[in-house]
């Protein structure tokens, strides 16, 4: 081989000159980053999965925790986290449509497919974002009891109903903030509801007929509900505190580790999209000022398109096993 | 780089089949068939295995297709993958085994009485 120097220097981030697996230097590093960070989110996963079968009797159900639909009032579960997937699902398409035309060095093409895919993952972050403010704010409301468990109400009927549907509100603690409280550093979140007088209201009013547990019944799979007030009333006298909706310490819809994965996975997912956007914008500037035009390959569009795929195939089993299954 | 031929056609006809499984996924999702849902095999329900290979199926295309992997080396695409379906099914199997088994140990001892 009569290789000059340069050349071999070259070839060593070409992979080699024997290039074993056939792959430039740069590219075969992003597979093996994906690997690892693959590894990463299945071990996440895989801990969910030990949390869950841990409490399989007592794990809320997905589909009455994701219930929004902007615009429609009401309870739609799965349609949101199903436009979400399509939204990442699209946008990997549209990544790989750039990657195509920057194999035939189409400089335009390759610009409006590239601005897509970001427009697509800005889409779906800000989608994330309001399934997590729907999350933290709730919806029903639910007590706690000394022992942790988390109650909720229905009506006669054992569907489930909210605070506001049958007591009204009886706190009037004044919460203290910096602007009127002169030492004020920090305090416990205040609710519009006591828990005394919740069960005052559970006693007397007609339109609340019971609770529900966290407990699942195994034939059924559904939440055990108790529509007798006595029985009822035995577990509400250990209530602690009111919940209204989810935070890494308790949530309104039964145990606080599905909170805890809800957030962790997903935010770290979201991290991913949100780094992924990023690095779609940096190299989408660079097509723009034409640097791969002059380079003679677009090859940094496919590895920041190999990142972008990632993270849909990373979305596809969150969506799964936080929706599904 | 040679200029390569487009492959636009086979993107779009990918995308149909990745959308056409996760239509089915949420149909499936919402409608819940009684058959499937209320029956056990290996640890869950029938329903859930379908959830788990039909995600499989459209992760393998988003790799194969999207990724690229149809176009590189056999020993490449084997370093990859082979790690992944050693290491997760192995760690899986072993955490889920485990978590029933702490939940058989712990739930008898969690009052639903007052």
């Amino acid at each position: 081989m009569n290789a000059t120097t340069v050349d071999q220097k070259t070839n060593v981030w070409e992979g080699g000159a024997t290039r074993p697996l056939g792959a430039s230097y740069g590219k075969m590093m992003m597979w093996f980053f994906i690997l690892s960070d693959a590894l990463t989110f299945a071990g996440f996963l895989a801990a969910y999965g030990f949390t869950r079968y841990k409490f399989i009797d007592i794990w809320p159900i997905a589909d009455e925790v994701f219930t929004h639909f902007p615009f429609f009032h009401g309870n739609y579960p799965m349609y949101y986290v199903a436009l979400m997937t399509f939204i990442l699902i699209f946008s990997s398409v549209t990544m790989v449509l750039a990657v195509d035309a920057g194999h035939q060095m189409k400089k335009n093409k390759v610009i409006t497919y590239m601005f897509l895919t970001i427009i697509g993952g800005l889409v779906f972050v800000g989608s994330q974002a309001w399934e997590w403010k729907n999350f933290i704010n709730g919806e029903f409301g639910a007590v706690q009891l000394k022992d942790g468990k988390i109650i909720q109400f229905v009506n006669p009927e054992g569907k489930q109903i909210a605070l506001e549907d049958f007591a009204t509100p009886d706190n009037q603690t004044v919460e203290h903030t910096r602007k009127n409280g002169l030492w004020f550093e920090k305090g416990e979140t205040t609710y519009e509801y006591t828990t005394n007088g919740l069960i005052e209201a559970f006693k007397h009013n007609p339109e609340v007929g019971g609770i529900r547990l966290e407990k699942l019944n195994p034939e059924t799979k559904q939440k055990v509900v108790i529509l007798d007030k006595n029985e009822a009333l035995k577990f509400l006298e250990q209530s602690t505190r009111v919940v209204r909706g989810a935070n890494l310490e308790v949530n309104e819809y039964g145990s606080s580790q599905f909170a805890d994965f809800f957030f962790f996975i997903t935010g770290f997912h979201g991290f991913h999209v949100c780094s992924g956007i990023a690095l779609n914008i940096i190299i989408f500037i660079n097509v723009l000022v034409g640097t791969y035009e002059r380079r003679g390959h677009y090859e940094m569009v496919e590895k920041v398109g190999l990142y972008w795929h990632f993270v849909d195939l990373v979305w596809v089993f969150v969506f799964t096993f936080f929706y599904l299954v | 780089m040679a200029q390569q031929e487009s492959n636009t056609k086979l993107i779009w006809t990918v995308f149909g089949y990745l959308s056409a499984i996760t239509i089915v996924e949420v149909a499936l999702g919402i409608w819940k068939p009684h058959g499937l849902h209320y029956t056990n095999f290996l640890g869950t329900s029938l329903l859930n295995w379908i959830f788990i290979i039909l995600t499989l199926v459209k992760a393998a295309g988003i790799m194969w297709y999207f990724m690229h992997m149809n176009h590189e080396r056999k020993n490449f695409v084997n370093s990859i993958i082979i790690p992944l379906v050693i290491l997760i099914p192995y760690l899986v199997t072993l955490l889920l085994i485990e978590g029933s088994y702490v939940h058989d140990s712990i739930a008898p001892f969690v009052n639903w009485k007052y």
